[in-house]
């Protein structure tokens, strides 16, 4: 039993460790390599970095529920843009003309609600088709972003609302509303994940759908409850970003999928589902931003921000793996 | 016993699935404060009848009572809210939870905002496991328990319902002797409670120590109940496959040749250690011990799937290491493994490249596999083994427990072995193939096979072995031959008791 | 007449679903517009999937074997502009070799650590994605790639030439789709695939070297890109860096389709070939109907899903899951 606390603790704690390194290494190089005289660990840079993690950070708070109910989704990228469309394009709407700036909460929850749905039919397909999730979202990756494509073209959908942006913007505390919404969205996933019976009961389902089943959950709507929960999420992702920048291209939150889901399995939550948690999560998060922001400070450009991340994902698997490994007694299957 | 009323009552259970009826008229009943056991012949009908209790299957006919009530179980949570208890022989854990969260499953106490009521729950959990007297509190997380342990969980479940029935399906299936004494206590705690309990089992001996009377399954039919105390082990065993099976001591003798397979001071850390034996050509060894004393590590290590840390291994006089099951292959020895769906067969593959597996590299013609080839191989060991199957191109899956196993030792006997190790032959499968495959190891070993046979069924190794090694944790404590080898003795020799360590 | 039952046209449908389903489409598009099954179209649609196709066929292995190849979009960008970058250093002669040098070389790295270190294929082609990503903007210092002399080169021929009136790309996945679906239904090799994916523990327990097993399905599927780039930097001379992007979920959404299933173990070469032709004659169905070019990706979505479902749904002999 020992062995198996101890890579516990530190698949729990590693990421914070790894954080800190990042944090000491790109100080220590920065000093030497970085163009800016601006030292890297300044406190202005450190609030930019969380502002920045938001849009990654609030959708990759949805996957860790949906991984630790045993699914995944990688239509998260698509949900975003189409959520993003919704939100800009709906304040133009002849219908809503009268509503002055009171049609940004209209399009606000009109750009939540679909998000919510397109997340909600996802579920709703795994759940009554027995499909698995992995096939389900990469078909509906493909079609939400197709959808999309048909709604303008190759070209931007662009909508400034200035007293928009001005919320968007705004800081409340030192911290900027996105950060805000990412602090948010973090307490209120952790909430639900931790001291809840549906959140417990996703664990439950993740770690042993059979027995979950025998003990009388109904694992269809759940999960189709926590899909809906991450289209809602990756529309709040949207909602966040673009009432601050105003305009979409279609090809928006591609490979977003990929990100979010580096940052749940860097930030500890198993594959296979029924272990993980948010606060793993937003360190996975903030890594990931870091390595970003931290290469870039020491000169480094993005081509080998993706290389790094690549092999960093890959080395925290196999050290997983070490550190589960038994010994040499084990059976060589 | 006759006046009070039963607390389950099965009138004239029938299922049927497509093509089969796998229950035909199950009738009986369990009176409260009685331990009854069902027994049958695996694909009797047991798990389908328990199915049919927990409301995951809807039967056919027939109805269940509990009282004077007739019921309907329409699902699991309903079959549980009128107090039937399921204690399954695969644990249904989730491993990442908390003793606590497992036991509640599915009805965790709630607080307002669907928060989770972790005092509530808390306090519960530690009321139910004070009574059970476990080692163990409500926050431990599962999967850090023993396996003993993580049963008594799945039974803390049983009392946190005011359970009228409670079923235990194999429960002593991997508990060790001082865990099976707490597990009987809390039977009998249930039972002085009142509580109905179905004991699913296919161990005699247990079942004559705790259970009141016996219903036995035949082909899915009822063949009757009887009273334990009037009953003997011969006529329930007669009842449950329809005739005498031969368990007879192995009688049959023939020249035993050279030593083929010889193992000296053989050790794998906890696992097994100071391991040493022989097995010539023309005899069947039997390996004999509990779950857990290493006889399958040490079959694993000869097939080159588990390194060894000292000792030697000599195939015909000869050191050899074997790092691979390529190498044991290319050496001679073949292994028909304990698990046979996991590790013996393909499920989705058909009966002929399940069979021609481990030699498809050498059934070539050009760069292409032989088919023409392999056909023949399997139609010659299918009429040799008797494999039932309506042709080579049926998927193993389909196939019976028995076909099955015929299907793996087939394939592994067309790579004309010299050391043959078959990890217990007959598990799960029906009595007629468990003679077959009895007598086809009699007859291997003739042919001047060295066997290996792990077992732990003591008739089964009695009947087939020239030899019997009785091993105890990952030690061998004493080798019998089959003329000094008793009943008692052996399971003295398998328990750690007594008994000079000799090879 | 001997009346099927149901549960006959179930297994019917499970094994060949796929292939009705292909027929009732090309049947309909026809239908709709018979310029549709013209020699003309159909070289069109054979020949603009061959890249999808060629990859689609390695992937094949990768997912019988029970794994997952999520990096052979990037991988095909990376070969496309090594192979481009390298023409006018080295010359095209040179410079295919060294190319499919260097992309089996990433196939291999990624075999050693799927097959032989057994990490979860997922998560490591996830993550070569992104460093493969980062290998080419690095390569090319983040530039577009061009041949310098479009003109007088023999490297255009693996894209656009054209032999026997068949334009090379069709050749190049018919002679590859049979070299591997020969090698996947009739080789011990393919035997071999089959059985890591059905079972990888009764494999092991029957003497296949299941680690190399998986790392040589790596290998191909890297092959299969190797070759994936050539025909694209061959037909266009030029490239993005991002030329392969997004490409990975088409391929696998083609294999899907076929009836691989992800757990392993099953699937073949001819059905794959099938779900790239389906997601192809769809695409050009679509715009021969006249329908906006984006509403394929909503159509291949739905195809997807239903492939799927009608599949495990025969399996079940149930319409709907069993999921509570």
């Amino acid at each position: 039993m020992q062995p198996n606390t101890l890579s516990r603790a530190l698949a729990n704690g590693a990421i914070w460790g790894f954080i800190v390194l990042e944090l000491i290494f790109f100080s220590v190089a920065g000093s030497y390599l970085s163009i800016s005289d601006q030292a890297f660990m300044d406190y202005d840079n450190m609030l930019l970095l969380l502002k920045q993690s938001a849009p990654i950070g609030i959708i990759a708070m949805g996957m860790t529920l949906v991984m630790v109910n045993g699914n995944i989704d990688l239509s998260v990228g698509a949900t975003f843009a189409i959520a993003a469309i919704v939100l800009l394009d709906s304040m133009t709407w002849p219908i809503f003309a009268g509503l002055g700036d009171w049609v940004i909460p209209v399009a606000w929850l009109l750009s939540l609600l679909v998000g919510t749905l397109l997340g909600a039919l996802n579920g709703l397909i795994v759940w009554k088709t027995g499909v698995d999730a992995f096939i389900v979202t990469l078909g509906s990756m493909l079609g939400y972003r197709g959808i999309v494509f048909m709604f303008n073209g190759e070209n931007p959908t662009s909508h400034l609302n200035w007293t928009l942006v001005d919320f968007a913007e705004a800081e409340f505390l030192g911290l900027a509303t996105a950060s805000w919404f990412l602090l948010a969205v973090t307490a209120g996933i952790w909430f639900l994940m931790a001291r809840t019976v549906h959140g417990r009961n996703a664990y439950a389902i993740g770690d042993n759908r059979e027995a979950a089943v025998n003990a009388g959950i109904r694992v269809g709507p759940h999960m189709m409850i926590n899909f809906a929960i991450i289209g809602f999420l990756a529309a709040l992702s949207a909602v966040v970003f673009y009432s601050e920048s105003g305009s979409v291209n279609p090809n928006d939150g591609q490979l977003y999928e990929l990100w979010v889901i580096t940052a749940v399995v860097l930030g500890g939550t198993k594959i296979t589902g029924g272990a993980g948690n948010v606060i793993g999560t937003f360190g996975g998060v903030i890594a990931i931003q870091l390595l970003r922001k931290g290469l870039g400070h020491i000169g480094a450009d993005t081509s080998t921000v993706n290389l790094v991340i690549g092999l960093i994902l890959i080395a925290v698997l196999f050290l997983d793996r070490q550190l589960n490994i038994k010994g040499k007694e084990e059976l060589k299957v | 016993m006759t006046d009070a009323k039963p607390v389950l009552h099965l009138d004239n259970i029938v299922k049927t699935f497509p093509g089969v009826r796998a229950l035909d008229d199950v009738s009986f009943s369990v009176m409260p404060g009685e331990v009854h056991a069902l027994m049958g012949e695996n694909g009797a009908g047991k798990s389908t009848l328990m199915k049919v209790l927990g409301g995951i299957y809807q039967p056919d006919g027939g109805a269940i009572y509990m009282g004077d009530e007739r019921v309907v179980m329409a699902g699991p949570l309903e079959a549980k809210a009128k107090g039937i208890v399921f204690i399954h022989q695969e644990l249904s854990l989730a491993e990442e939870l908390s003793v606590a969260e497992n036991i509640y499953l599915g009805e965790l106490p709630r607080k307002s905002f669907g928060r989770v009521d972790w005092g509530l729950l808390t306090e519960k959990t530690n009321a139910i496991l004070k009574k059970l007297n476990v080692g163990f509190d409500a926050r431990t997380r599962v999967g850090d328990l023993s396996i003993a342990n993580q049963q008594m969980v799945e039974i803390a479940r049983a009392l946190t319902v005011d359970a009228k029935a409670v079923i235990f399906d194999e429960p002593t299936a991997s508990l060790t002797d001082a865990e099976k004494v707490v597990l009987f206590d809390v039977i009998s705690d249930l039972k002085a409670d009142g509580v109905g309990i179905i004991y699913i089992s296919h161990r005699m001996e247990e079942i004559f120590k705790i259970t009141d009377r016996i219903s036995i399954l035949r082909d899915g039919q009822y063949q009757g109940t009887v009273n334990t105390s009037d009953t003997t082990e011969e006529s329930l065993t007669q009842m449950m496959i329809g005739r005498k099976l031969d368990l007879s001591r192995n009688a049959s003798h023939h020249e035993l040749g050279d030593v083929a397979l010889e193992v000296r001071g053989l050790s794998c850390g906890k696992l097994y250690s100071d391991v040493s034996f022989q097995v010539r050509r023309g005899e069947v060894v039997g390996f004999y011990g509990l779950v857990g004393a290493g006889r399958t590590e040490i079959a694993e290590t000869l097939f080159g799937l588990r390194d060894a840390h000292s000792g030697q291994i000599l195939l015909d006089g000869e050191e050899v290491r074997i790092n691979s099951p390529a190498d044991a292959i290319q050496r001679g020895i073949s292994l028909v493994p304990e698990d046979r769906k996991g590790q013996g067969l393909v499920l989705g593959m058909n009966c002929r490249d399940n069979m021609t597996l481990p030699q498809v590299d050498d059934l070539t013609a050009g760069p292409f596999v032989a088919e023409g080839a392999e056909v023949a191989i399997f139609d010659q060991y299918r009429d040799r083994l008797d494999i039932r199957t309506p042709g080579w191109k049926q998927q193993v899956g389909n196939l019976s427990g028995g076909n099955q196993q015929k299907i793996v030792i087939g394939k592994w006997l067309s790579m004309h072995p010299s050391v043959l190790i078959v990890d217990e032959p007959t598990r799960g499968i029906d009595v007629g193939s468990k003679s077959e495959i009895h007598k086809l190891l009699r007859e291997l070993a003739a042919q001047g096979y060295a066997v290996m046979v792990i077992s732990s069924e003591m008739p089964e190794v009695l009947h087939v072995s020239d030899r019997i090694v009785a091993m105890y944790s990952g030690r061998i404590m004493r080798t019998f031959t089959s003329e000094e080898v008793t009943e008692d003795s052996l399971i003295q020799a398998i328990s750690g008791l007594g008994g000079d360590k000799a090879a | 007449m001997a009346t099927l039952t149901k549960q006959q046209i179930g297994s019917v449908l499970a094994k060949q679903g796929i292939l009705i389903a292909f027929v009732i489409f090309m049947i309909a598009f026809t239908i709709a517009n018979p310029k549709f099954l013209t020699m003309d179209n159909v070289f069109s649609v054979v020949r603009s999937s061959a890249i999808l196709g060629v990859m689609a066929l390695g992937v094949t292995f990768v997912v019988i074997s029970g794994n997952l190849d999520l990096s052979v979009g990037s991988m095909m960008s990376f070969s496309t502009i090594v192979v481009l970058d390298l023409h006018d250093k080295i010359g095209p002669f040179m410079a295919i070799p060294a190319m499919f040098a260097m992309t089996l070389c990433l196939g291999a790295f990624i075999g050693f650590l799927v097959g032989y270190l057994r990490l979860n294929s997922l998560i490591v082609t996830l993550g070569m994605l992104s460093a493969i990503h980062g290998l080419t903007l690095t390569y090319s210092g983040g530039q577009n790639m061009d041949i310098a002399d479009k003109e007088g080169t023999w490297f255009s021929v693996f894209g656009q030439g054209t032999a026997l009136g068949i334009p090379v790309p069709i050749l190049i996945f018919i002679a590859l789709a049979a070299l591997l679906g020969l090698t996947l239904a009739k080789t011990p090799f393919g035997r071999k695939v089959y059985a890591v994916g059905g079972n990888g523990t009764a494999a092991t327990f029957s003497g296949i070297p299941r680690a190399r097993t998986v790392f040589f399905c790596y290998l191909i599927s890297a092959a299969c890109v190797a070759t994936a780039g050539l025909i694209q930097a061959s037909r266009s001379l030029g490239s993005q860096n991002t030329v392969g992007q997004g490409l990975e979920l088409e391929v696998l959404a083609a294999v899907i389709l076929g009836g691989a299933s992800l757990l392993g173990g099953s699937g073949t070469v001819f059905k794959t070939v099938i779900g790239v032709l389906i997601l192809g004659f769809i695409q050009n169905g679509l715009l021969l109907m006249g329908l906006q070019f984006y509403i394929q990706f909503v159509v291949t979505w739905v195809i997807i899903i239903l492939a799927v479902w009608l599949d495990i749904a025969a399996k079940r002999g149930k319409l709907w899951s069993a999921i509570a």
